[in-house]
């Protein structure tokens, strides 16, 4: 079975898998890493949200053949990491407006969220309810859309207190 | 159909017409009685006024309080201990009358305990299950506020399934809260009482010079001990049965207060568990291969051996609902299921589409029965609402461990009694042998009222012989899963220009599931109420259950004359139980709000539109007409918020919706913009249309309201789910199958659809309504409202909901043979749209 090096969270890993298994199934069924959900595995729900090197992706459609060694992934497990605290500033943001009903998106709302939020930061720009529109896609079932559209603006602004969340 | 087949499906099918249900999602106020009928009643005895009540403290190293849940069960009622017979026939096998007397006989064993641990924390095993409507953390929050400790103290978890409960462990009809308002204080109240007690042994004072605050016992000199310090003093070595006395309402600081949610943190960080996170190595991922139409079964499994060898696969076994596989990943599941080679029988509903079925529902419709009278005029109108779907954004899933003799199962489950029995009798074990351990969900709106992933699973695990960790895939949800199915409603008044003389509804819907666990309930409380249900002399009718519950909830809030709403349903199990080819419809369930999301759009549709005939303003005729002072005031205060008639630009319109459902009387007011640029503007893969730009939403609320920021995001969600019925949210039918696979075909609302203006009032509490929920009620009143308003924007209403569901199919539809797409590779290169949607235009209604 080929071996597969990259970083998770920090961690340096190597799975002993086969090429075309997607990344959602080693990180959740191989290396037991369950903060992305799975709802539809075909890059539409986005409950699977992570990042790649610094950026939202969705690991239910990229093979671990894909990912080399020195990629980094990161999930909301390992989100706190990259801005050296306890909690991110978008997860504070989520608990401050109580967004979630059964929780189940949310991992992958924070991390598209914090995604969005740092594309648009690099641009110079502040979040707006039509970025919302058009780049959040993630599907909520219970309906939290209308928190999660301020916690994205509390969170930005927070974002802009911390170093490398800005 | 082989026979060994044929008794398993019925073993699972959930059409036996006798149980009926009730509704889905709960919430956040409480009050002395369940929608079903007394599931709280009472506990113990009350002794002196309504506060003090009668509970146990029971022998265990810790202090252990107890509460009587309701009095169904207390061993010296001996009508208590006839009727609960568990509901399943199935389960009346293996646990039958003697062990419910049994059970009976345990005057105990249907207590619901509060415990105090030595580290000072609080622990209670809820019988109600968090699918994401806040139970947990309004059980925590009525502990908190009885015990006086702070609610980061409390820790609230899932009991597993207990049969001795028979009808108390259910979560259905918004009355999870409700229920438990009372029996969960009474523990805690004799908990803290006994812990008041060991504090004044230690100090050798009177029990009257202590007070309790933030966990700790205090005297008078200012010494305190911790709860936890007093909690091995406070324990009693026998059982015994003490009183106790409920803070009064006038102290409370927590009940009726915002609070966030206890499990939020969790949430956030990623480590809340759901059933597929659990830690169990063994049990490896276990996906089913479907049949390419509604519930078909396997004729053969043509290459067996070959999958069976392919990378990380390790089992290949037919169950009941198609060829389940077990594999390393879910991955090498979804890679197994596509090299499966299959031979599939039809289903029963093969043929079928969606004209087909609305035909068979205008052809049931029974005639008018209130004539016209001189003078009047008659005006009619019928409205048809798509197949949906209840599509939680976690699919079904469990875990099951099936050994020789025994069985475990991890999973999410509404009716936990039920689905232990029913996995018993699948797996030919005494229910005894079935530990049935309950998970919180992601999502239910009426989806973890049935078993079907449980069931899967456990039948898998027994097959295989393996501990497995078993998922649908979304594209199974859809297409077999379970949600609300096509309904019409017709409607027609009379009337003379001025005042409406009679108005009478015909609603016509494809059978509705109400499965099994609530059928003994309603056939006791409900006929006992009304005499007259068709219930009563007919119980074993699943459209008399159905009937008994539409008329349980089906309100019209204007007075109109003589006024008749009748449900008739096709599409009934066409074969009694244990007989063949029992599953022989479709897969259904009571979905959030059962039947009303649509009752009440037709409703509201029609009174606009005969406002519209008779030359009234929208909002005044819904106010000159309301039949009581309840809908008055919320019409008018809804109106008012939201600014009724205030001028808008052509293409945008309001909309009013009015419901009353859980003694709750609602309102809701939306703007909706139908201009053709807002209308045709593109998101890729997303279908758009009008948007809805403002929502208001007005409530009464029934006594109790436990957490109102509980209560404001279930009503958040009922309206996003409101808009998503009325504008974009279906099912397609063609040729005995849906042809819907992934969100983006479904098309559940998305921010795209989001109002940017939400507005929740919750009106102050109504102290002649003692029952109150709002899991589900924010959904009716919006859907409808939102047509309205459309209609109104277009000047011209819509008679067939979504709108979108006729305009087209704006997706490529997913092959139903492999019946679940594959994973794509090209994730990298595309985000945040799938590289199929960006090169889609969407296709606007
Ligand atoms: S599971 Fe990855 S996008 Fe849905
Ligand atoms: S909180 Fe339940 S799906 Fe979003």
């Amino acid at each position: 079975m080929p071996e597969h090096s990259f970083t998770v969270n920090g961690r340096q890993v190597t799975v002993d898998i086969e090429d075309d298994v997607r990344m959602l199934w080693v990180l959740r069924d191989v290396l037991g890493v369950t903060g992305p959900k799975y709802g539809c595995g075909i890059n539409v729900c986005k409950a699977c949200t992570s990042h790649y090197n610094g950026r939202a992706f969705n690991p239910c459609s990229v093979p671990v053949s894909k990912i080399g060694p020195d990629d980094e992934i990161t999930t909301i497990e390992g989100l706190p990491d990259t801005v050296g605290s306890d909690l991110h500033p978008m997860q504070e943001a989520w608990l401050e407006h109580d967004v979630a009903q059964c929780g189940y998106c949310q991992p992958g709302q924070i991390m598209a969220a914090v995604d969005l939020v740092k594309k648009l930061h690099a641009e110079g720009r502040d979040v707006t309810d039509a970025d919302i529109d058009t780049n959040m896609r993630n599907v909520c079932r219970c309906g939290t859309y209308y928190r999660i559209r301020q916690a994205i603006k509390d969170g930005a602004e927070r974002m802009k207190g911390t170093k490398k969340g800005g | 159909m082989a026979k060994h087949t044929a008794h398993a499906r019925h073993a699972r099918d959930g059409n036996r017409p006798s149980k009926p249900g009730a509704g889905d999602t709960d919430s956040t106020s409480a009050g002395s009685e369940g929608f079903a009928g007394g599931l709280v009643a009472s506990v113990g005895e009350h002794l002196t006024g309504r506060r003090r009540f009668l509970g146990y403290l029971l022998a265990a190293p810790t202090v252990v309080a107890a509460a009587q849940l309701g009095e169904s069960l207390l061993g010296s009622q001996t009508a208590g201990a006839a009727q609960p017979v568990p509901s399943n026939p199935q389960v009346a096998d293996n646990y039958d009358l003697s062990d419910a007397i049994y059970d009976a006989a345990k005057p105990t064993s249907d207590l619901i305990t509060v415990q105090v641990h030595s580290d000072g924390t609080v622990s209670h095993e809820m019988v109600r299950t968090e699918v994401g409507q806040g139970v947990q953390t309004a059980i925590a929050m009525l502990i908190a506020e009885e015990m006086d400790i702070p609610i980061e103290k409390v820790n609230v978890t899932h009991a597993p399934a207990r049969p001795e409960l028979v009808w108390n462990q259910l979560t259905g009809g918004s009355t999870a809260i409700g229920s438990q308002f009372t029996p969960v204080r009474v523990a805690a109240a004799i908990a803290k009482g006994r812990l008041l007690d060991a504090a004044a042994a230690k100090w050798d004072l009177a029990k009257s010079e202590l007070t309790a605050h933030a966990g700790r016992i205090l005297r008078p000199s200012g010494q305190a001990l911790s709860f936890g310090e007093l909690a091995e003093a406070a324990a009693v070595t026998e059982n015994e049965k003490v009183s106790a006395e409920l803070k009064p309402e006038s102290d409370f600081k927590v009940i009726g207060k915002p609070q966030r949610r206890v499990d939020a943190m969790d949430i956030v960080t990623g480590q809340k568990e759901f059933a597929t996170d659990m830690d169990m190595p063994d049990a490896l991922p276990t996906m089913v291969c479907r049949p390419p139409t509604i519930n078909g079964t396997v004729k053969s499994v043509n290459n067996a051996d070959e999958v069976q060898n392919m990378p990380g696969v390790t089992d290949v076994a037919t169950i009941t609902t198609g060829v389940a596989v077990r594999a390393r990943t879910f991955g090498q599941c979804v890679d197994a299921i596509h090299a499966l080679d299959v031979s599939w029988n039809g289903g029963p509903v093969e043929g079928t589409s969606d004209t087909s079925i609305e035909k068979e529902l205008k052809d049931a419709h029974p005639p008018w029965v209130i004539p016209g009278t001189p003078g009047t005029k008659a005006f009619e109108r019928e409205y048809t609402f798509a197949f949906t779907n209840n599509a939680p954004l976690e699919p079904a899933t469990a875990i099951a461990d099936v050994k020789e003799g025994s069985a475990e199962i991890w999973a999410a489950a509404k009716l936990p009694i039920t689905a232990q029995g029913e996995i018993a009798s699948l797996l030919g074990l005494p229910v005894t042998a079935v530990t049935f351990n309950v998970i919180g969900s992601g999502g239910s709106f009426g989806r973890r009222l049935f078993n079907d992933g449980p069931l899967d699973a456990a039948e898998a695990s027994q097959k295989m012989g393996k501990p497995v960790r078993l998922m649908w895939h979304r594209a199974d949800e859809y297409r077999q899963g379970r949600g609300r199915p096509m309904q019409v409603s017709k409607i027609r008044a009379f009337h003379d220009g001025e005042v409406v003389h009679s108005l009478e509804n015909r609603y016509t819907s494809v059978f509705t599931d109400f499965g099994h666990g609530f059928g003994d309930l309603m056939a006791q409380y409900y006929t006992s109420v009304n005499p007259d249900t068709p219930l009563a002399t007919n119980p074993g009718s699943g459209l008399a259950v159905s009937q008994a519950i539409f008329e349980l909830t089906a309100v019209w809030p204007y007075s109109m004359g003589p006024t008749k709403q009748l449900l008739m349903e096709v599409r009934q199990p066409t074969e009694s139980p244990g007989t063949e080819h029992n599953l022989t419809t479709f897969n259904t369930t009571a979905m959030r709000q059962v039947y009303n999301p649509n009752v009440v759009a037709a409703q509201e549709l029609f009174v606009d539109e005969l406002a519209n005939e008779m030359g009234r303003d929208r909002y005044e005729f819904r106010r000159e007409f309301a039949k009581d002072d309840k809908f008055r005031e919320v019409i008018e205060k809804v109106a008012e918020a939201g600014n009724w008639g205030r001028s808008l630009p052509d293409g945008v319109a309001q909309g009013i919706g009015v419901h009353e459902e859980y003694k709750q009387h609602a309102a809701c007011l939306v703007e909706v913009d139908c201009r053709p640029e807002t209308v045709n503007r593109k998101i890729p893969g997303g279908t758009t249309g009008p948007r809805v730009l403002r929502v208001v939403f007005v409530s009464t609320v029934a006594r109790h309201l436990v957490n109102p920021l509980g209560a404001e995001a279930q009503l958040q969600g009922g309206i996003m789910d409101g808009i998503s019925l009325a504008q974009t949210n279906s099912l397609h039918l063609k040729d005995g199958a849906f042809l819907e696979g992934s969100y983006d075909d479904f098309r559940y609302t998305r921010q795209w659809n989001v109002p940017t203006d939400v507005k929740v009032i919750l009106l102050p509490e109504d102290s002649e309504a003692e029952v109150g929920g709002f899991g589900e009620v924010g959904v009716a009143p919006t859907c409808a409202a939102v047509a309205c308003a459309i209609g109104a924007a277009r000047g011209s209403y819509p008679h067939y909901l979504p709108i979108s569901h006729n305009a087209g199919i704006p997706f490529e539809v997913k092959p139903h043979d492999p019946p679940i797409p594959q994973s794509p590779t090209n994730g990298l290169e595309h985000y945040p749209a799938p590289a199929k949607a960006s090169e889609e235009t969407s296709l606007n209604p």
